[in-house]
């Protein structure tokens, strides 16, 4: 898919995720609109999933450790056509499928995840398991960087520099703001390349909504052979809309409908502009 | 610290060497056999399954959470994992992990607590495990299994295995003969296992307890008090059928556990009597609510009465 594909892509993702978290009347709104740009990559440039192989051995594995941004992937699967988008209609309804975070009960969804912290240690267990089976399929995983306080991400990254897992994959989310203020001032974990390097990892920094550059870094996985390997996306939570873009209020705030509207001529516009 | 028995002279072990040996012979005939450890393969009685398995042992050094983790990633990935630790670390330290990577996830992981109860009896309450069978059974999807003896370790092992979904298994230190004279009958997840028959009492047993259990069944004969021991290895799912049956041709029901008198087998099978109308005089006996006194494993049983005499008398107490 090229460029401008994937920035229309990426444009409809957004209105998506606004019309459902209106219509749920929840939903964490900046996290997902951090994020989407990887997310678009990812399905519809990196990994070779998709619903009629999605039980299949050989398949890459996308593990969304910041799970409270599912409407991202929710919005994402949709679209590659593990479900019927109008499922999304039920997003947070008594007994949908189709909760706050990511559940196996949602087709194309690999791991429940949610509690922050547990999706690298997962994807490594899955790493191995490729590397024990001698299979070339990648794990991939999706990380906020509000939750890298969580020790046990430091405990997976040692393992899987450890093991060499060159077949992995870190992506940290670095939209730098979390529920109670900027991440530097809650917890900062700057200088953050350098943490993941002194683990043994490889590190690549990007910006996390530039899709070009977000494929030219997938495209060099591995960046060190023999080396686990993170990408440091840097990103703009709220991105996309102006008026939540960096601003806290946006983490799990839920447009009126004036926002709403407002947003979507927005990215009407932005596509707009893009296309001239 | 009270010396521990590791040799017996009728060829007894400790059950999780002999959970160990059957890993052993299940992974020759198995690579997706794996075992995962946290710096706890000496503890786990690994050492002979990583020298001759070395590909099937996946070590991530001390990090409980992570242990489980990978473990679960592993299982995602169609491996058969044994997720081994002590288990006063494993259902504690990673309990967030158990419940949502394993059971949650549903990913098929065999959860191995070693060294369970107060089996590090003299290294204090870090080091002991009184609180894994309340916190499990609160967890759904997951089979939390405490076998007896070497026979009970030796087929639970082998299930788990066999078991596409999650398991909590619990081993001790101690050399346990094995419960029952003639092991004929089929171990299954969820049936006790009835080790002596007797209409005056039934004492419901798990683990390292069952065995003090059937010695106290054996001192109330004597005296022509006639017990039902059973071992009730599996705490969940609980075997009802045969706990509402006791109650019906028992006089009185005792539990007997290695583990707080608080959410464990007691509380599991007083729950249902209650709940079903079967109103027998009952008792739990196991580890009160207390700062729990040091010692060694026999030692902290003769204090709290897990012992023949101790359930004798809290048997004829009730009759």
């Amino acid at each position: 898919m090229n460029k401008k594909d994937l920035q229309k892509k990426s444009v409809d993702y957004r209105k998506n995720i606004l019309k459902y978290i209106v219509g749920a009347k929840a939903g964490h709104t900046g996290g997902s609109l951090s994020c989407i740009d990887i997310l678009n990559v990812l399905y519809n440039h990196v990994l070779n999933v998709s619903p009629q192989q999605f039980t299949s051995p050989d398949r890459d594995r996308y593990i969304q450790s910041k799970g409270h941004c599912v409407e991202a992937l929710f919005v994402v699967l949709a679209d590659k056509g593990f479900f019927p988008e109008e499922h999304l209609e039920t997003l947070c309804q008594y007994k949908s499928h189709y909760i706050g975070h990511p559940t196996k009960k949602v087709k194309g969804v690999e791991q429940n995840t949610g509690a922050l912290g547990h999706g690298l240690p997962i994807a490594v267990g899955n790493a191995i398991a490729a590397k024990l089976d001698k299979k070339d399929y990648k794990v991939y995983t999706l990380m906020g960087d509000g939750e890298l306080p969580e020790g046990s991400n430091w405990e997976a990254a040692l393992t899987a520099a450890h093991y060499k897992l060159d077949n992995l994959c870190a992506i940290v989310d670095k939209n730098t703001l979390q529920i109670t203020a900027p991440t530097a001032e809650v917890c900062n974990t700057d200088p953050l390349d350098e943490k993941w390097k002194a683990f043994g990892w490889a590190v690549k920094e990007v910006d996390g909504h530039d899709i070009e550059a977000l494929k030219q870094a997938f495209d060099s996985l591995p960046f060190e052979p023999g080396k686990p390997s993170v990408i440091i996306a840097h990103t703009v939570k709220g991105k996309g809309v102006s008026f939540m873009e960096n601003n806290l209020k946006w983490h799990h705030g839920v447009p009126s409908k004036d926002e709403y509207e407002l947003a979507l001529s927005e990215l009407d516009n932005s596509m707009q502009k893009a296309a001239v | 610290m009270a010396h521990i028995e590791t040799t017996d002279p009728n060829g007894y072990k400790p059950n999780q060497e002999i959970f160990s040996e059957v890993l052993q012979s299940l992974a020759a005939a198995d690579r997706d056999i794996i075992a995962v450890t946290s710096d706890s393969r000496g503890s786990g009685k690994l050492v002979p399954f990583g020298k001759k398995f070395p590909e099937q042992i996946i070590e991530v050094g001390i990090a409980e959470q992570n242990l489980v983790g990978v473990a679960a990633g592993l299982a995602a990935a169609g491996k058969k994992v044994f997720a081994v630790s002590p288990a006063c670390f494993l259902t504690a330290r990673a309990l967030e992990q158990i419940k949502n990577d394993v059971a949650y996830s549903d990913n098929p992981v065999t959860v191995v607590g070693i060294s369970a109860g107060v089996s590090y009896g003299a290294l204090g309450s870090t080091h002991h495990s009184l609180h894994d069978f309340a916190a499990l059974r609160a967890i759904n999807n997951i089979t939390v299994v405490v076998p007896a003896d070497n026979f009970e370790t030796a087929a639970a092992t082998a299930l788990a295995a066999k078991t596409n979904s999650p398991v909590y298994l619990r081993f001790g230190k101690r050399v346990m003969s094995n419960v029952k004279e003639v092991n004929d009958d089929t171990f299954v997840f969820g049936k006790g296992r009835v080790i002596t028959e007797g209409n005056d009492a039934a004492v419901i047993a798990c683990g390292e307890t069952v065995y003090p259990a059937v010695q106290a069944a054996k001192l109330l004969a004597a005296q022509g008090i006639n017990v039902t021991v059973v071992s009730m290895h599996t705490i969940k799912p609980l075997d009802t059928d045969l706990l509402a049956k006791l109650a019906n041709q028992c006089k009185a029901i005792v539990t007997v556990e290695e583990h707080s008198v608080y959410g464990g087998l007691g509380e599991a099978c007083a729950s249902y009597l209650m709940q079903h109308g079967l109103h027998k005089p009952f008792r739990i006996v196991g580890i009160p609510d207390e700062y729990t006194v040091t010692g060694s494993q026999q030692d902290i049983f003769n204090h709290y009465n897990i012992t023949k005499e101790g359930i004798a008398d809290v048997v004829k107490g009730l009759l």
